[in-house]
C-alpha cells in the first residue's frame, strides 16, 4: 500500500484475499477432501472410516475401471483427431475478411452457448432409434440403434462433443490466426508460395502454442466429460462407454461407495494437474495475456 | 488474409460446418410446434403440417417457470459473487509484488486445471456438513468457485494493457490502490468486466454437475435439471422435451445478441497465442 520510491503505490495483498479465501474454501478445500476420503470407506449416512489403500487397491483390480480407463484415453484421442483439424480450418477461415462471414460465424457459435444437457437431449431426441433421424433413414443407419453398439455409441459420443466444442476451439484459433504478422504472407506471396503453401509453412507454424493450449484443453475436457455420456448413452451399452469420470459418478451416487469414488477423482486430478503443468511449461502462462487487438 | 481470389475452398468446408450446426436446431424448433402424433409420423426432417403452441404449455404446467426462477437466482447470485471478488483479485495480480499474490495466481491457475467432476464427492460432503444440501446457495457457492479461474485469467489480461504511465501520473500525486482502482483500473477494464459478466452467467445457466449432486426437490430443481429428469421420466415425448430444450436456451441466445463481442473477445484471450 504504501508508495514505493518511484512513488507509484501498489496494492497488496489484502485485495487479493477475499478471492483467495473463497476459492480456497469451495475450489481448493474439496481437492484436498478427495484425497482424504479416498483412503475412507464411507457410504453417506455413518461417519467416513479411515481403510487405509483399501479402495486403490480394489481399484486396480477392478475390470471396468480399466477399462473406464481405456474408454477414456480413447474418447479423448478420437476428439483431439477429429476436432483439432476442423478447428484450425475453421478459425484460419473465421480470420479472414470474407462478406457473410460475420453472419456465418454468429451462427457457428451457438452450441457454445447451449449446456452440454441442452445439446445431449437435442441429439438423443435427432438420433431416437424410433422417433428421429436412424428411423427415417435406413439406408443410412440400418437398424438404427446406434446406442446399442458400441462402436456406433462411441462415434455419437465422439460426434456430439466435436458439435458442441468445436466452435471455442475455433475462437482461440480465430484469435492466434489473425495475430500472425500479414509481412509473412506477403513476403511469401513475392516468392510465389501458393495458399497451400503458405499455410503449411506460415499459418501452422505460427499456431503452434494455440495448438498446445487448445489440444490440452481438449485433454482435460475429454477426459473429464460427463454430462454427455450421462444423458445419451448412460455408460451403455453394458459398460461400453462407461469411462472413468461416469464410473466415479455411478460408484458414488448409485452403489453409495464415496471413498472409491473419490480414489477415481484423485486420479482425475492427478492426470489434469500433469497436462496443465505441461502447458505451463509449453506455452507459458506469462504469455497467456490478452489476444484483443485482433478483433 | 490474402486480398487474392476468395478461398472457395474454406468457403465450402464453413458452409458444411454451417448445415451441420443448422440443421438440428433447425429440426427441433420445427418439432416444438407439432403434436407427438404429427411427429412421431413425419420423423424429424419433414416440413411442419401442423402449428401448436401445446408443447411449451405443457412444459410451464410441469414445473419449468420454476426451474427457470431458481435458475435465475443461482444465475444472479453466481454473477454477483464472480463480480464482487475477481476485479479486485485481478487488480492484485497485475500491481502487487507481494509473493502472496504470486501463490494466489498460481493456485488460481492451477483451478483451471481442477475438474470439476473430480471434487463433486467432497462437495457432496461439505454441503451436507454445513446442512446446505438440497439448497440453492450450495450451488450458487461452487458454481462461482469454478468460474473464478477463467474470470481471473481474462480479466487480469485486460487490467494488464493499461499502460504503466497511467498508474504513475496517478500515484504521484500520491492517489491510494483504492482510489486508482476505482478511478483509473475499472472504468478502463469495463470491456473485460461485461466478459466475464457473460462467462460467469453462462457457467452458471448451464451448470449441471453441481445441482445433480447437490439438490433433490422439485423446489430446487434448475433447468438442465428439469431436462434431465424430463429426458429420463417422458424420454419418448420428444417434442415436449425438445420445447424445453428451447426455454433453457432462449435467456442465453438473447444475451447472445446483445453481448456476442464479449463473449467472443473474451473466449479468444482464453487460448493464449
Amino acid at each position: 500500500m504504501t508508495p514505493t520510491a518511484t512513488g507509484v503505490s501498489r496494492p497488496g495483498f489484502a485485495w487479493a484475499a477475499p478471492a483467495a479465501v473463497f476459492f480456497g474454501l469451495f475450489a481448493l478445500l474439496p481437492l484436498v477432501l478427495v484425497a482424504v476420503l479416498s483412503f475412507t470407506h464411507w457410504d453417506g449416512l455413518s461417519a467416513p472410516r479411515f481403510t487405509g489403500l483399501d479402495n486403490w487397491s480394489k481399484l486396480f483390480d477392478d475390470p471396468v475401471m480399466l477399462k473406464s480407463l481405456w474408454l477414456s484415453v480413447l474418447l479423448t484421442g478420437l476428439g483431439v483427431a477429429v476436432q483439432t483439424p476442423l478447428s484450425i480450418l475453421l478459425g484460419v477461415w473465421a480470420a479472414g475478411h470474407q462478406r457473410n462471414r460475420a453472419v456465418l460465424s454468429a451462427i457457428y457459435f451457438v452450441p457454445l452457448l447451449l449446456s452440454a444437457a441442452a445439446v445431449s437431449v437435442l441429439w438423443r431426441a435427432v438420433l431416437d432409434p424410433n422417433f428421429g433421424v436412424p428411423a427415417h433413414a435406413e439406408w443410412l443407419f440400418g437398424d438404427g440403434n446406434l446406442f446399442g453398439v458400441q462402436s456406433s455409441a462411441i462415434g455419437v459420443l465422439v460426434f456430439v462433443s466435436a458439435w458442441q466444442f468445436t466452435p471455442l476451439h475455433t475462437l482461440i484459433y480465430q484469435g492466434a490466426a489473425r495475430a500472425v504478422p500479414r509481412v509473412l504472407y506477403q513476403a511469401a506471396q513475392i516468392d510465389g508460395a501458393g495458399r497451400v503453401r503458405q499455410f503449411f509453412h506460415i499459418t501452422l507454424p505460427q499456431l503452434r502454442n494455440s495448438i498446445i493450449t487448445s489440444t490440452i484443453l481438449m485433454v482435460v475436457g475429454g477426459l473429464t466429460t460427463f454430462d454427455t455420456v450421462l444423458i445419451l448413452t448412460q455408460g451403455g451399452p453394458g459398460t461400453d462407454t462407461t469411462i472413468s469420470a461416469f464410473y466415479m459418478y455411478q460408484k458414488a451416487f448409485k452403489n453409495f461407495d464415496y471413498g472409491t469414488a473419490s480414489a477415481i477423482g484423485v486420479l482425475l486430478v492427478l492426470v489434469a494437474t500433469v497436462i496443465s503443468l505441461i502447458v505451463v511449461r509449453l506455452s507459458g502462462y506469462d504469455r497467456m495475456r490478452s489476444t484483443m487487438e485482433g478483433l | 488474409m490474402s486480398k487474392r481470389r476468395p478461398n472457395y475452398l474454406a468457403g465450402f468446408g464453413s458452409l458444411v460446418w454451417l448445415f451441420l450446426v443448422g440443421l438440428p436446431l433447425y429440426a427441433m424448433l420445427v418439432a416444438t410446434f407439432q403434436s407427438r402424433a404429427d411427429y412421431g409420423a413425419n420423423g424429424p426432417l419433414a416440413l411442419p403440417k401442423t402449428f401448436t403452441l401445446d408443447n411449451y404449455v405443457k412444459d410451464f404446467q410441469s414445473g419449468f417457470g420454476q426451474y427457470f426462477l431458481n435458475t435465475a437466482l443461482v444465475t444472479v447470485c453466481v454473477v454477483g459473487i464472480v463480480v464482487l471478488l475477481v476485479p479486485p483479485l485481478s487488480y492484485a495480480i497485475v500491481r502487487s509484488r507481494s509473493r502472496l499474490t504470486h501463490t494466489v495466481f498460481r493456485l488460481f491457475l492451477l483451478g483451471l486445471a481442477i475438474p470439476s467432476q473430480a471434487v463433486i464427492v467432497p462437495m457432496f460432503y461439505v454441503m451436507s456438513e454445513a446442512g446446505l444440501y438440497d439448497n440453492l446457495i450450495g450451488v450458487i457457492l461452487p458454481t462461482a468457485a469454478f468460474a473464478m479461474p477463467v474470470c481471473a485469467l481474462i480479466l487480469s489480461g485486460v487490467m494488464r494493457d493499461i499502460t504503466p504511465e497511467l498508474y504513475e501520473a496517478m500515484t504521484m500525486d500520491g492517489a491510494s490502490s483504492r482510489r486508482v482502482f476505482f478511478q483509473l483500473v475499472l472504468p478502463l477494464s469495463r470491456s473485460g468486466l461485461s466478459t466475464i459478466i457473460v462467462f460467469s452467467a453462462l457457467q452458471a445457466w448451464n451448470g449441471f454437475l453441481f445441482p445433480l449432486v447437490l439438490t433433490q426437490s422439485a423446489d430446487t430443481k434448475v433447468i438442465t435439471m428439469g431436462l434431465y429428469d424430463f429426458q429420463t421420466e417422458h424420454g419418448v415425448d420428444i417434442p415436449g422435451l425438445l420445447a424445453a430444450v428451447v426455454l433453457s436456451m432462449l435467456p442465453i441466445l438473447l444475451v447472445y445478441l446483445f453481448a456476442r463481442r464479449a463473449l467472443v473477445q473474451g473466449l479468444m484471450g482464453v487460448g493464449g497465442k
